[in-house]
């Protein structure tokens, strides 16, 4: 493989980590346990959007076919989408919406971090941006944690439930690859794996103060770097590229 | 529902520009300071209004009273706004 | 519970266009006016995220997604600002969520109706934000300071909302035949409901009298319709779409379109509550309540072990 195609596949891989959490957090328009938080959560949508769309227009340009963001996004098939197996999974109930949320926000404040510093220049100013976005989303699923692990005994209940059902996620998180090794050479990407102590240490932290044990388990889900998914992902294309599939020849 | 609330008022004052004054907004709900923080960049601040922002909930803004007559001044009647929480009520009472 | 002094106070200040406030002596029906309305608008901008919320996940593009995204954020917020300015008079959101769900309390007609295709999410972003915008700018002025502050953030914030809708009706219109098609279908459906946004006749509403006295209206229902309607027609035409409406023609000498006769009957239907979306649209607003209920006791829990309060 090489660079431009590593490349191209690493920019899949950013902008569908964005495109598919965007999907789910958009499905709690109108679904939020207050106003104000269904609000919080449309917003953050936007923000995973937005970012999809930045680095899916780069993933197009990088390719070089005359793709553009909306070609990659609604006309790829399943084994063709690069976003780790947690951003596919159902938000749930809100206890596992703000788990899922604060595992994922904490690894992309990581992430973010250190592609701040890419030598390539667009990936820099988006993971830039992102970054004032990501701390925000891991503040309030942080706080909401807190609330919600020492709230009642049902808040608990439901949070820690939620954090031992996704921890068989976690791992993949920092899962390298030939395409992700490539890239961390030439100081376009980064190594994953070494973000897992820090991202350890800050989610400890978190538990911790949210009263929440530290779910066991080893046995970690894998396969989408390969583009192997869960059987949500068909689903979610199913609903999202459904227009553009209906109407092949049509421009929206 | 008696325990079921849609949290407390707060009000929210945002400084549009630096230099300048933290000018009312409106209010939002919250249960704490963090969430109240949150909520109200979230709401009030969606076109990039303004850095800095205060909130406080409700219940601690005392406002003067329109028809104020110093002699007559009544503390209890120096909430900002008609809520109806701000009054303890006896338990039981109804229609109140 | 008003003096004939702090009466004679609040109809001078009507009669000065001086801004009503909320710690103003106030009659109680201006009050409970108010209350009803100001509380109404607000539902209806949270029921309204549903319809469009609907389309959020099946956008035909990213940058239409984003849009719809900031668009419902943006109804949202408005609900917010005006269950705020509600709770100026003495009322708590959790009361009005309680009347909302009853059914003593209503929202606007429009979201009763469903959001069938792509094309209606055109439609209502051109048509029914378009006819809220005539109501809203006027209502700018409307005598109760917190509602009138709560418009005019409002108003700002509309203004994308319209272009929005009527950018999706004009990509459609000069796409391909389904998309016209589509377009056209949305446009015969989304018509006449908001129409009947601005409400009965001047000479068939029960409420509007005092609405005029107190100065919390400003424009009569058939003068902001039609207004609508002469901007509205305009548009439609540039981009091709007909209005479903074979009585429409203009009226020279008054400057005006004259207009076919609304369907009253499918009117009141709707608001009493025999309309296609009535019931889910309250089912849905009950149900994500209720499973809400444990969200925000144990956010009460967590406030109370902070001693914040």
């Amino acid at each position: 493989m090489n660079k431009q195609e590593a490349l191209f596949k690493y920019l899949l891989y950013l902008g569908d980590n964005g495109l598919v959490q965007g999907h789910r957090l958009s499905e709690l328009c109108s679904r939020g346990p207050i106003l104000e938080e269904d609000l919080a959560m449309t917003n953050f949508a936007l923000d995973y959007i937005g970012r999809a769309s930045a680095f899916l227009k780069y993933a197009a340009e990088v390719e070089g076919a005359g793709r553009t963001e909306d070609d990659l996004a609604y006309k790829r098939g399943e084994r063709l989408f690069y976003n780790n197996l947690m951003a596919e999974l159902p938000n749930g109930d809100f206890a596992y919406t703000m788990a899922k949320q604060v595992l994922i926000a904490c690894f992309e404040y990581l992430l973010f971090t250190e592609l701040s510093n890419s030598i390539d220049e667009t990936i820099a100013s988006v993971s830039t941006k992102t970054l004032k976005e990501v701390r925000y989303h891991f503040t309030h699923a942080r706080d909401w944690c807190f609330r919600l692990g020492k709230g009642t005994a049902v808040s608990h209940a439901k949070l820690q439930n939620a954090f031992n059902d996704l921890w068989m996620y976690t791992g993949e998180l920092f899962e390298m690859s030939d395409w992700l090794r490539l890239l961390a050479n030439e100081q376009i990407g980064c190594d994953l794996s070494l973000l897992k102590s820090k991202w350890n240490e800050m989610l400890n932290l978190v538990l911790k103060e949210a009263t929440i044990e530290v779910p066991i388990g080893d046995y970690m889900q894998t396969g989408s770097r390969q583009g192997i998914h869960t059987e949500y992902l068909g689903h979610i294309l199913s609903e999202m590229q459904y227009l553009q599939r209906a109407y092949p020849d049509a421009k929206w | 529902m008696i325990n079921d609330t849609q949290l407390d008022l707060w009000e929210v004052f945002i400084q549009s520009r630096p230099g300048h004054h933290h000018t009312h907004a409106g209010s939002v709900h919250a249960s704490d300071k963090a969430m109240a923080l949150q909520n109200a960049r979230d709401i009030y601040t969606r076109r990039n209004e303004g850095g800095s922002i205060w909130v406080i909930p409700s219940k601690y803004v005392a406002a003067s009273n329109p028809e104020d007559s110093d002699m007559f001044f009544d503390p209890a009647n120096d909430k900002i706004y008609r809520h109806p929480t701000f009054y303890a009520m006896p338990e039981g009472a109804k229609q109140i | 519970m008003t003096s004939a002094a702090q009466d004679i106070q609040f109809e001078t200040k009507i009669a000065n266009d001086i801004t009503i406030e909320p710690k103003d002596a106030m009659p109680e029906k201006y009050r409970l006016h108010l209350i009803r309305q100001i509380s109404q608008h607000a539902h209806s901008e949270v029921i309204g995220m549903q319809p469009e919320g609907n389309w959020i996940t099946r956008a035909p593009s990213l940058r239409a997604k984003q849009i719809l995204l900031a668009k419902i954020q943006d109804e949202g917020g408005h609900g917010l600002y005006l269950y705020s300015a509600a709770e100026t008079l003495g009322i708590k959101r959790e009361e009005m969520i309680e009347q909302l769900h009853s059914g003593k309390a209503k929202y606007s007609n429009i979201f009763n109706y469903p959001a069938l295709t792509w094309a209606d999410i055109g439609a209502i972003g051109w048509l029914v934000d378009g006819a809220a915008i005539v109501n809203q700018v006027s209502l700018q002025r409307t005598s109760y300071g917190p509602y009138a502050r709560a418009m005019v953030r409002i108003c700002k914030e509309e203004s994308f909302h319209q272009r929005q809708g009527y950018e999706i009706m004009a990509t459609m219109m000069s796409g391909s035949a389904d998309q016209r098609q589509m377009a056209q279908d949305a446009m015969n459906r989304w018509w006449w409901p908001s129409l009947m946004m601005f409400g009965p006749h001047d000479s068939d509403s029960p409420h509007s009298g005092d609405a005029f006295t107190w100065k919390i209206k400003r424009k009569s229902n058939d003068e902001l319709r039609a207004k609508f309607i002469d901007k509205t027609v305009q548009q439609a035409e540039v981009i091709g779409l007909t209005v479903p409406d074979s009585e429409l023609k203009w009226n020279e000498a008054k400057q005006t379109y004259n207009y076919g006769e609304i369907n009253w009957d499918e009117f009141k239907q709707v608001i009493n509550g025999n309309g296609p979306c009535n019931k889910q649209r309250m089912v849905h607003h009950v149900k994500y309540h209720e499973e809400g209920a444990w969200v925000r006791e144990a956010a009460e829990a967590y406030k109370k072990q902070l001693n914040e309060s």
